[in-house]
């Protein structure tokens, strides 16, 4: 029914189009038209689809709450709890749909009747309001443009109007995502205390069992669970080892290509490093737990090591390969930037060409290289998948790189892979650490595209 | 220390600082090769698949039909294959005890019924006769025949046993096991068997998930990008949609997957595990990318076309649709790849909503559950199975496969058709 409703509303705007330009031409034979006969064609198609398709929109979003409002109105006195009231709605849904297989009661069969029956009237009173709409509409533009009114106008401006609605999409995705970890994070808190949250030491979501949801929450049961201290440690800490090695060498190649490679080695070796940044960083994590664990493990041994299989070097070193592009691009692009002038005026000293890099240049694009550093700090906090693969799952509060620690975002993976219940304290925890890896990454971005953003300015 | 020392040292200073650079460079492009060979190397032999060649005696007693009539599809769509199977198995060892008949058993994949009863229906007239048949031998002996497993590990750590093996090398002298091109792999779904599973309920979902993405987040963008580049007032409000984007480009991926975990699954109530899901959420997050792309290539219009439009009389949308937005078109596609490359090889926020699940059917519309190419790799390399490990790696190379098209039509777009303004 939704699909024929829409279909014969894009069909009726499309030869509303064809009919409103042939209007046009008929008016043209006796009076001047007041813009080109197609914009008689949209003014109408306009007039004829936008009104009907907005409230058929509408009404298909609130039609499911507003019959569940009607059916649930009955039993509203019965004082009965939200969880109850769910179940029940849902229990008419699937009778009504003859799927319902449980204990039949007087109450449910009279609220399947019910139900049926006001999806029926909804239906129907939807197909009259939303094609009487459309008739009204596109008669009112029917007069206008026989009046040979002003379309050209109307038309841009509804079109502004559409790309304006397009810019917020942006704004809507991060009101949606503040949204929906906000919420989730302060029923959290309500449970889990916010101190025990980010000075608590041990972590063991695992605890924190799936209860009934009729059962009522016991807060002393999550006590001692939700400490989330040994995780931002480990985030860090990989983080940390990940910049040890993404930093020199990025750095290092950086100034190499900016500075001294000559122009084919740049054309060349600067996409193939590149390529390190577009890989999927599952392919990584594939690599990190086959591969380098492995041979860190075995290295270990011979040296009379313990190493951990799922090692955090071993995730911090392949995150830190897939974090040289972005720096050794980026610092590149910096070190280019700065004027010649400076470089000219350190070798008419008779400064060798290292040491005016690192007297002159490094000193002068230091602020862009700490913003490319901090893009890169951003990035190995929010990945994800290569510390799912390669790192262990256990939050472990260690600093010894050859053990197994957890971030922030594997616990996110652990905790919701598989089915989530919406309404536990494990499921709200995963969002609680979505919000803390949001505000840090927010963070470290506005206080790095500012840097570089001040140094660019500086220099043009 | 005289001048002439103190130079010598610089030079030798200079000299080192510029073999750091080489050498990190070389670092870099060394871990690529050690990256690019270890898969290929591990993954090239996913694209075998051995078979083994069996006489197969089509014996009407065997299969309980009658022997003096041609039996009809029906029948033979009725018969017991299993226990065929087991009397065929049984003629590679006469002589085999009942738990040697099981292990004769497991040197097949699980699908022997199938592949013996389409072979009588592909060839009725081999009823009643003996023929040579062709068999999916069980991964364990795939990885044996690759070399990938090593033989001389106690028999209780191996895989394969002592039995299966000698049974295995008589069939390999007698040239009855072949490697052919493992076409299944990319026609079959998901499985839990090794050498039966496939990536085409994978593709199918990365596939259905990109269009959903692409559906969404190209013409959103490209609207955005004309509105903030031609039309928007300079002021705050814009200023704040601008910086809003630009934090968005950087949010971590997994965050969107929370996005689409609490809003579009929990609120709006959108079907679990399925493409349309993923591409949403996808969506969201190329989102940016294309919009800062198009920004870049409607920039890049000078304004002399934009004047030369508005002085014949042109409105100033009329301007934008037929002369601006032409011209900044292929700077945008080749930035819209770009971001839909990213998106393809995105894992966690598919993770998230639920497309990890185990999907052994391929999927024909964006509504219905599926998984990912990225999400397969995933899948695979939690699986302790030995057989997935080339699998794992020749999905990656798919993936990888499909990546540089995309960038290398990128490139082309931009080549061939974005005007130089000089």
């Amino acid at each position: 029914m939704n699909s024929v409703i829409f279909l014969t509303i894009v069909l009726l705007a499309l030869s509303s189009y064809f009919f409103g330009r042939k209007k046009a031409i008929l008016i043209q034979s006796n009076k001047r038209l007041t813009a080109l006969p197609k914009f008689y064609g949209y003014y109408l198609a306009i007039w004829c689809g936008a009104p009907a398709f907005l409230l058929y929109a509408l009404w298909s979003i609130f039609e499911p709450s507003i019959v569940r409002f009607f059916i649930l109105s009955d039993y509203s006195s019965q004082g009965l709890l939200e969880g109850e009231l769910n179940l029940f709605y849902e229990k008419v849904k699937s009778l009504s749909r003859n799927q319902y297989s449980g204990e039949l009661t007087a109450e449910l069969q009279r609220s399947a009747e019910k139900y049926l029956n006001f999806r029926d009237i909804a239906k129907w009173s939807k197909v009259v309001i939303v094609l009487s709409l459309l008739i009204a509409s596109t008669g009112y533009a029917y007069t206008k443009i026989s009046n040979n009114t002003k379309t050209r106008e109307p038309v841009e401006i509804f079109l502004k109007g559409v790309f304006f609605l397009s810019s917020l999409a942006a704004i809507l995705t991060t009101i949606g995502i503040i949204f929906s970890l906000l919420f989730q994070t302060i029923e959290f808190f309500q449970v889990i205390p916010l101190f025990d949250f980010v000075f608590g030491m041990h972590w063991y979501p695992a605890k924190a069992f799936v209860r009934d949801a009729s059962e009522a929450l016991d807060p002393s049961m999550y006590s001692d669970t939700f400490g989330a201290v040994p995780i931002f440690a480990g985030t860090f800490f990989i983080a940390l080892i990940a910049m040890c090695v993404a930093i020199p060498i990025g750095l290092l190649s950086g100034i190499y290509m900016a500075e001294y490679a000559s122009k084919r080695l740049r054309q060349y070796a600067k996409p193939v490093i590149e390529i390190l940044a577009g890989i999927p960083t599952v392919v990584y994590g594939f690599f990190a737990a086959l591969t380098v664990g492995p041979f860190l493990k075995d290295l270990g041994l011979s040296l009379g090591l313990e190493v951990s299989a799922e090692s955090a070097l071993a995730a911090g070193g392949v995150m830190g390969i897939m974090i040289i592009p972005f720096i050794s691009s980026l610092s590149d692009d910096v070190i280019t930037s700065v004027p010649q002038n400076l470089r000219d005026g350190s070798y008419a000293m008779g400064a060798t060409k290292s040491e005016t890099i690192k007297r002159v240049i490094f000193p002068a694009a230091l602020p862009g290289i700490v913003g490319s550093i901090l893009l890169g700090v951003s990035r190995a906090i929010g990945e994800t998948m290569i510390v799912v693969m390669a790192s262990g799952l256990a939050a472990n509060l260690t600093l010894n790189p050859l053990e197994s620690t957890s971030t922030i975002t594997a616990q996110i993976v652990v905790i919701l892979i598989g089915d989530q219940q919406f309404g536990d304290p494990k499921t709200q925890a995963a969002f609680a650490l979505g919000l803390s890896l949001f505000i840090v990454t927010l963070v470290l971005n506005i206080v790095a595209l500012s840097v570089v953003k001040k140094y660019r300015e500086k220099y043009e | 220390m005289n001048k002439e020392e103190r130079l010598i040292k610089r030079y030798k200073a200079e000299k080192r600082f510029q073999f750091y650079g080489k050498a990190a460079i070389f670092m870099a492009l060394l871990f690529l090769v050690v990256f690019l060979t270890k898969i290929f190397s591990t993954g090239y032999t996913a694209f075998q698949k051995t078979w083994l060649v069996i006489p197969v005696n089509y014996n009407a007693d065997l299969l309980y039909l009658d022997p003096d009539k041609k039996p009809t599809t029906e029948d033979i769509n009725d018969a017991d294959f299993y226990e065929f199977g087991i009397e065929t198995f049984i003629t590679l060892d006469p002589d085999a005890s009942e738990d040697q008949i099981m292990e004769l058993k497991k040197m097949f994949a699980f699908t022997f019924e199938r592949e013996l009863k389409y072979y009588l229906l592909d060839n009725p007239d081999s009823f009643g006769k003996t023929v040579d048949v062709k068999l999916t031998a069980s991964d364990d002996l795939d990885q044996v025949f690759k070399g990938n497993y090593p033989r001389d590990i106690p028999e209780n750590r191996r895989r394969a046993s002592d039995y299966q093996l000698k049974i295995f090398d008589k069939l390999n002298e007698d040239g009855r096991v072949i490697s052919e091109f493992n076409a299944s792999f990319f026609t079959n779904a998901d499985s839990r068997e090794a050498e039966l599973a496939g990536i085409a309920s994978s593709f199918m979902g990365s596939l259905f998930s990109i269009l959903v993405c692409l559906s969404i987040a190209f013409p959103v963008a490209l609207l955005a990008a004309v509105y903030l580049e031609e039309f928007a007032p300079k002021n705050r409000f814009t200023d704040f949609i601008e910086v809003n984007i630009n934090n968005l480009a950087a949010v971590p991926s997994i965050v969107f997957g929370l996005l689409g975990l609490g809003v579009l699954l929990a609120v709006f109530g959108l079907p679990r595990s399925t493409p349309l899901v993923g591409g949403i959420t996808l969506s969201l997050m190329t989102l940016p990318t294309i919009i800062i792309a198009a920004r870049a290539s409607l920039k890049a219009v000078p304004p002399s076309i934009r004047e030369a439009a508005l002085a014949m009389g042109a409105s100033r949308m009329q301007t934008t649709m037929h002369h601006t937005v032409p011209l900044a078109l292929p700077g945008t596609l080749s930035g819209t790849i770009i971001g839909l490359a990213q998106a393809l090889g995105e894992t966690a926020p598919l993770i998230l909503i639920g497309m990890v699940a185990f999907v052994n059917t391929i999927p024909g519309t964006p509504m219905d559950p599926a998984a990912s190419l990225p999400v397969q790799i995933y899948i695979w390399a939690e699986s302790a199975e030995r057989g997935f490990v080339e699998k794992v790696s020749a999905c990656i190379m798919v993936l990888l496969f499909f990546l540089i098209f995309m960038n290398l039509g990128a490139q082309l777009i931009r080549h061939k058709f974005e005007k130089k303004w000089n």
